[in-house]
């Protein structure tokens, strides 16, 4: 389903929000009954901030799942356990002034603001698969630049072998980070080839318009090979490691939760088969898909992994 | 003080008529497609933990009896007990027809991977001969049977609560609301059950 894509067509040439959303709401009366069809949609252009942001390589020629639904299904722990709960109190978060601590095997370490960094990494959109740990998945238009491309700006030494990110720690606006559940703040880790590989993005944006705080604002990873625990919110340090990062879920549950964390309906999760996934905004009466291996990604990714038992290292 | 038999009739309609409040809200949303990114896990949730509120206060009625010396809380013992099934009932059903799409296929590969799923059907099978035997009559035919069959409720409650927990990922508040009113409640009858005991020892 991967398309590679050197397109330069804008976000804005596709179709105007207002017709799409129109028509979406048209046909989603029409159809709601009836069974075994998919809200079918194309292009999603928008009037935000980054409207007119340039279509990056890689971006799949899928159908996008409503932005709705994006914004009101999100897993922010360090808000509420509950999907919907964070959409609301996300929005107490202030993501402006930003910065981000750069730290570890690296040449430049230091703290740089947001903006500097958005200066030196001009932003494509990407349309992306989106596949949680609890078997469902959607399709967003994500808006961000390479991982890779920021990463080698800070010269990471040769001993830098992987990389952490680490989730603001404010406990005075993120009420679920006052209680257990997991080890706050929130960390994830990437080996330094994901991290380098030109999949991986850090994002700032989706739906031609900046980042919903309750999706990760200012600034989150997406690694959209993997299940979407991995791909950390709202930012606050990157640290360059020599030994592999303890990550926030693995520390929870090591035999649920691996470091590698690859999409894979081979390998169960130890409570549930990871075989399907529901597509959030699919009708009543849509079967689950069928999960892909690596989400997909596998043409692009599957040889950072070829001589290892994905089912030990999951 | 208490109404008369016409009271407690009209009373009973009313309990009924509430009961399927939860259901008509969903089947409102259900039909005005308002049910969130995720309309069958909404249905599916929904209906579960009604079905547990429901057990709940079924099995909670009788020893609020015992605490407030009051008889009437036993009145609504069945028709609690049979909204839980109910709802347990809607629970399974969207489970099978919507998040299964009837497909024996997605059936064998999901349910034996899931604890939490086993855990559930057994509960679901717990529940079934209770309804099934929940008439008057059946009561009678039973005798002392019935009351022993219908302890199982007990047992039902407990591995309802295991099913939720085994679900969840990290935040167990909710199941542990469940898990304290399930512990209070039997807590409250094995009480009452040793100190009958030992009653009859003395005497």
């Amino acid at each position: 389903m991967l398309i590679k894509t050197k397109s330069n067509i804008l976000s804005s040439e596709i179709t105007d929000r207002a017709v799409f959303e129109s028509r979406r709401e048209f046909i989603k009366a029409a159809t709601i009954f009836s069974a075994g069809i998919m809200l079918p949609s194309s292009g999603h252009a928008e009037t935000g901030k980054y409207a007119d942001v340039p279509i990056g390589p890689y971006s799949a020629k899928l159908p996008v799942t409503g932005r709705e639904d994006v914004t009101s299904y999100t897993n922010y722990y360090e808000f509420s356990s509950n999907k919907k709960d964070s959409t609301v109190l996300a929005r107490a978060l202030k993501t402006k002034p930003w910065s981000v601590e750069v730290a570890g095997e690296v040449e430049k370490p230091g703290v740089y603001n947001l903006e500097d960094i958005l200066k030196d990494n001009p932003v494509q959109e990407r349309i992306y698969r989106f596949r949680c740990v609890e078997a469902w998945s959607m399709v967003v238009p994500w808006i961000g630049f390479p991982l890779g491309e920021m990463l080698k700006r800070f010269k990471p030494t040769s001993k830098a072998k992987f990389v952490e990110f680490t989730t603001i720690y404010n406990p005075e606006v993120m009420i679920g980070q006052r209680s257990g559940g997991l080890d706050w703040p929130y960390v994830e880790g990437l080996r330094i080839d994901e991290a380098m590989h030109p999949l991986t993005m850090m994002v700032t944006g989706m739906y031609g318009d900046e980042l919903p705080n309750q999706n990760g604002a200012p600034l989150r990873l997406i690694v959209p090979w993997k299940y979407g625990f991995k791909s950390i919110k709202a930012i606050v340090k990157i640290r360059f490691t020599e030994n592999m990062p303890e990550t926030a879920w693995h520390k929870n549950a090591p035999n649920e939760y691996g470091f590698y964390a690859n999409v894979n309906p081979e390998v169960s999760h130890p409570r549930w088969s990871q075989s399907r996934e529901r597509v959030l905004g699919s009708s009543l009466f849509t079967p689950k898909r069928d999960t892909e291996k690596f989400n997909g990604y596998g043409a692009e990714v599957a040889a950072l992994y070829s001589d290892m038992d994905l089912k030990q290292y999951f | 003080m208490l109404p008369g038999k016409k009271g407690w009739a009209a009373i009973k309609i009313i309990v009924f008529l509430l009961s399927l409040v939860p259901f008509g809200l969903l089947l409102k949303d259900a039909i005005n497609d308002q049910l969130g990114a995720n309309p069958i896990e909404t249905l599916h949730f929904g209906f579960g933990d009604w079905a547990l509120r429901f057990l709940c206060i079924g099995l909670a009625l009788s020893p609020s009896k015992t605490v407030t010396g009051q008889n009437w809380p036993m009145r609504f013992r069945r028709m609690m007990g049979l909204f839980a099934f109910f709802y347990a009932s809607l629970h399974l059903l969207v489970f099978i027809v919507l998040d299964l799409s009837l497909s024996w296929e997605a059936f064998k590969d999901e349910v034996p991977k899931s604890p939490y799923i086993l855990m559930g059907l057994l509960t679901y099978l717990l529940l079934f001969p209770l309804a099934v035997t929940s008439t008057k009559k059946m009561q009678k035919r039973l005798g002392r049977s019935w009351i022993k069959l219908h302890q199982l409720v007990y047992v039902a409650g407990l591995t309802a609560v295991v099913h939720y927990f085994w679900l969840v990922k990290a935040d167990y508040t909710e199941p542990l609301i469940y898990a304290v009113v399930i512990g209070a409640v039997l807590g409250i009858r094995v009480a009452v059950y040793y100190r009958k005991r030992a009653k009859v020892f003395v005497s």
